[in-house]
């Protein structure tokens, strides 16, 4: 199986994620081995996932946990 | 986490989804107060999953506290196939979007028509070389709100899959349960999401000599450059 460029790109979340068969597995990453381009692609793109993932990018509005159970409280409180 | 290790945690879900049970029986029989403690793990997840649909920081919270008494008030109605958590941000999202339906801010966009060429014809970023960038320090106040911003310029569609499986890190069939669409439906769109955000992303990030993974080098592992 040979793959250009835009196959490449069409399976990279797929690929990220773990979830592509074993020979469509290798043929990106024969692909890879010989295209810098789709190389930084996909360490672009796996990277930018790191940062989104990572606690420090979004981070919940100030005492919100906070207010959710003082609400919560007085919901449970007043069925009482 | 490294986004290849996300669905790499049964053990940590099994064992959560029998203290939900646990939690929900209890509940169910007069102990109302213990509501308090089955929603704690999942408080951050239901405020990112309507910040996604709401994009406004009171609007997400406001739908995310009347979520939580939703979810108590219908707490018989929970069926124990379906995990609590999905459950939950499934009644989220639903609030969210009644919420912007109502405020008649909902964009035309229809879910399906809105999609740019959702069956391919998109090209990322294609920069010199990512791993030659060099390091150098990037205020993480900057790259917050880079990531912030791209992350609200995608169409909702995009934005709502990407947060729940990127940000909070939901498996595919769980994001899929939460918004109530195939798996393939999130496949799909996961692939747009991140070659959008690869695409808006990657550039800026190389021309501030992107410093960004010195950053988070203890997350991201080194192996990568």
């Amino acid at each position: 199986m040979v793959l250009n460029c835009k196959h490449v790109w069409e399976q990279i979340s797929n690929y990220i994620e773990g979830d592509v068969a074993p020979e469509l597995r290798e043929a990106i990453e024969e692909h890879l081995a010989h295209c810098r381009h789709c190389a930084a692609v996909l360490d672009s793109t796996r990277n930018i996932l790191v940062l989104i993932a990572d606690d420090r990018t979004f981070e919940l509005p100030v005492g919100y946990s906070d207010r959710l159970h003082a609400r919560l409280q007085e919901e449970i409180a007043g069925r009482e | 986490m490294t986004p290849q290790a996300h669905s790499a945690i049964p053990e940590a879900g099994d064992s959560r989804a029998i203290r939900d049970a646990e939690l929900i029986a209890r509940i169910l029989a007069g102990e109302r107060e213990l509501f308090h403690e089955l929603v704690r793990p999942y408080e951050k997840s239901l405020y990112f999953a309507t910040f996604s649909i709401l994009q406004n920081e009171q609007d997400a919270e406001d739908t995310a506290q009347e979520t939580v008494l939703k979810a108590l008030k219908n707490l018989g109605s929970f069926r124990a196939e379906s995990k609590f958590s999905t459950w939950l941000v499934s009644i989220a999202v639903n609030e969210a979007r009644a919420r912007l339906r109502h405020a008649r801010v909902l964009k035309f966009e229809s879910v399906d028509e809105s999609a740019p060429d959702e069956d391919g014809g998109f090209t990322p970023s294609v920069i010199s070389d990512w791993r030659e960038v060099p390091l150098q320090a990037l205020e993480r106040k900057e790259l917050r709100e880079l990531l912030q911003k791209a992350i609200a310029n995608l169409p909702e569609m995009y934005r709502e899959v990407l947060l729940l499986r990127d940000v909070e890190e939901f498996s595919i069939a769980e994001t899929a349960a939460a918004l109530g669409v195939r798996e393939g439906v999130v496949k799909t769109r996961l692939l747009r999401a991140r070659l959008m955000m690869q695409k808006v992303l990657a550039p800026q990030l190389a021309s501030k000599g992107s410093g960004v993974f010195g950053l988070f080098r203890n997350r991201a592992g080194g192996s990568w450059f």
